[in-house]
């Protein structure tokens, strides 16, 4: 079976991140960068169906060269080879935009299985695999908890999340895109005999020509207006806590 | 003409349709409401209740049970039927499924979780937020109409959906599917075995978030809980990484909870993870950066290093 994952570059979780000057988008120049953890989630499962089913894993990823951090960390985790839609109008770029540089690039390799994170951590559109499957023409599913690839591998099985504690499984036909939800296994994490074997594996560069229209437009990107009515309690850890503890019991009475 | 597309199940109306239809009435536009399934002649007339220019009942076999094929392939012809300006949805797992697709069939894209929509000089804009909530950002639609995009959960009132004087009409609209053309195969939901732990019963609640760094301190929050006589729970990344069963996870994945005291130890406060515990009477938060999300709920905060606040709010505890 050969399977692509979808992964994307995102700045490290707890970067003090700040509006840059343009107030359209971060001033990420200096950031430290990290994969998003959806996409981990997605990679591990396709991993684990190698594992079981055989066949190749292919890493798909679009954005500017240091995205190739990422890469590079997905193939020493066990992926076996690369295709990098390199622009530099992708850094920022929304998931319309992302999808249709992949969808370009994916098209001729005729994947059985697509396989993508639920959401970024950065945009958080939660839509790049709906809109690839879209573009690719692929039935798909969503916020996907288990995987079963039928015997004959003609279909598969997967289980779907829904709201408040549902769950349904869904049977559809090969090839087909799933959006992974986190939490579907647990992460494995490069060994150093990955990182080298990663050095010797092919990372296919395909340049873009012109990124497709986004759709939509970052007027402004603020930190939110607080309109909490949280009280703040300074002091020491000990001074703050005996504060705490004595508010709970005097003003809220919770305790 | 704005199109808001509710989202029903069995005939039960998703009530977050209502907040998207407030929303959708704050937008100087006539407002037309459509839903879309097997049998839907009910859930129509419930909705006619709102003060909207029309409803739209949108029947076919094919649509029951839902699946992203049969929707996509039906809404696709209700947008073409109507030319709205805008199509507008509740942002629920149902619409993540379907409406990033209908919007690329349409040549279009979604502007997703949107919390607001104003007016900014003379053009329609939406609010979403961005990097978990740490910023917000005010997103243009581009291109030609219509424009789509979905409202978060929470983000209106329901009960500030406008009621009509008299009921709209209810309009029914055919749709031409081919069942056969419909990929996904559904099976009916069902819900895992009874869970272990039923925290919507707990009286007070300690949480824990990505704060407390490795399973090995979790001590920390257990001592914590039990002096306050609490159960402890967690945001979902501390479930994900198996350092907690799944059946203590708060959030929009997990349980709902509204106890007495909410104490968030190292939880930024995700929105899937606000909308499960903001109904608590009193919630307290604990958290590095003065900046985190958590503390827009918070009745009572502490900035600082969890590591020594909450051995400190132990032993102020214990300490009479």
């Amino acid at each position: 079976m050969k399977t692509a994952v979808c992964i994307k570059q995102v700045v490290t979780r707890d970067w003090p991140l700040r509006p840059a000057e343009s107030a359209t988008w971060v001033r990420d120049d200096d950031a430290s960068f990290e994969m998003n953890e959806p996409d981990a989630y997605a990679l591990e499962e396709a991993l684990r169906l190698k594992e079981r089913h055989g066949g190749e894993v292919v890493v798909c990823s679009a954005g500017p060269a240091r995205i190739s951090q990422v890469i590079r960390e997905a193939l020493a985790r066990g992926a076996d080879r690369a295709i990098h839609v390199e622009s530099d109008a992708l850094s920022a770029a929304g998931a319309d935009a992302v999808a249709a540089a992949l969808a370009a690039a994916m098209q001729d390799e005729s994947f059985d299985l697509v396989l993508t994170g639920l959401q970024s951590d950065d945009q958080g559109f939660g839509q790049t695999g709906v809109v690839l499957a879209e573009r690719l023409g692929l039935p798909h599913a969503t916020i996907i908890m288990e995987v079963d690839i039928a015997a004959d591998g003609a279909g598969l099985r997967v289980k779907r999340e829904l709201e408040s504690g549902w769950f349904q499984w869904v049977a559809m036909p090969l090839p087909a895109l799933l959006t992974i939800q986190s939490g579907i296994n647990q992460l494995r994490y490069a060994t150093l005999r990955g990182i080298m074997a990663a050095k010797r594996k092919e990372i296919r560069t395909v340049p873009l020509d012109g990124v497709a229209s986004q759709g939509q437009r970052i007027l402004e990107l603020y930190v939110p207006e607080k309109t909490s009515a949280t009280r703040f309690i300074d002091g020491s850890a000990p001074e703050a806590a005996r504060e705490l503890v004595r508010l709970l019991r005097e003003e809220a009475r919770v305790l | 003409m704005t199109l808001v597309i509710a989202e029903q199940r069995g005939g039960v109306l998703n009530p977050a349709t209502w907040e998207t239809l407030a929303a959708a009435q704050q937008m100087n536009a006539p407002v037309t409401a459509a839903v879309v399934g097997a049998r839907v002649q009910d859930t129509a007339a419930e909705l006619a209740a709102a003060d909207v220019a029309e409803v739209l009942a949108v029947e076919h076999e094919a649509l029951e049970p839902y699946t992203p094929d049969g929707f996509v392939a039906a809404l696709a012809q209700v947008v073409e039927a109507t030319g709205p300006e805008r199509v507008l949805f509740p942002h629920t797992y149902q619409t993540r499924d379907h409406a990033p697709a209908l919007a690329a069939r349409l040549g279009r894209v979604l502007i997703p979780d949107c919390i607001g929509s104003k007016d900014r000089d003379g053009q329609r804009v939406f609010v979403r937020p961005m990097f978990q909530g740490k910023f917000v950002a005010d997103v243009l639609p581009e291109g030609p109409a219509p424009h789509f995009a979905s409202f978060q959960i929470g983000a209106y009132r329901a009960d500030a959906c406008v009621r009509g004087a008299a009921a709209a009409t209810v309009r029914e609209v055919a749709v031409q599917l081919d069942a056969a053309a419909i990929r996904q195969r559904p099976e009916a939901p069902f819900k895992e075995a009874k869970q272990a732990v039923d925290l919507t019963q707990a009286e007070r609640i300690v949480a824990v978030g990505r704060g407390i760094k490795g399973q090995e301190h979790l001590p920390l929050a257990q001592e914590l809980a039990k002096v306050l006589d609490a159960e402890l729970a967690a945001s979902r990344p501390i479930c994900d990484s198996g350092w907690l069963p799944m059946d203590r996870q708060i959030g929009s994945s997990g349980q709902t909870v509204a106890p007495k005291l909410y104490l968030a130890v190292g939880i930024s406060g995700a929105i899937q993870h606000l909308v499960g515990m903001k109904g608590a009477r009193t919630i307290v938060a604990v958290n590095k950066d003065a900046d985190a999300p958590i503390f827009e709920v918070a009745d009572y905060g502490i900035v600082g290093d969890l590591f020594e606040v909450v051995p400190a709010i132990v032993a102020a505890l214990d300490g009479d």
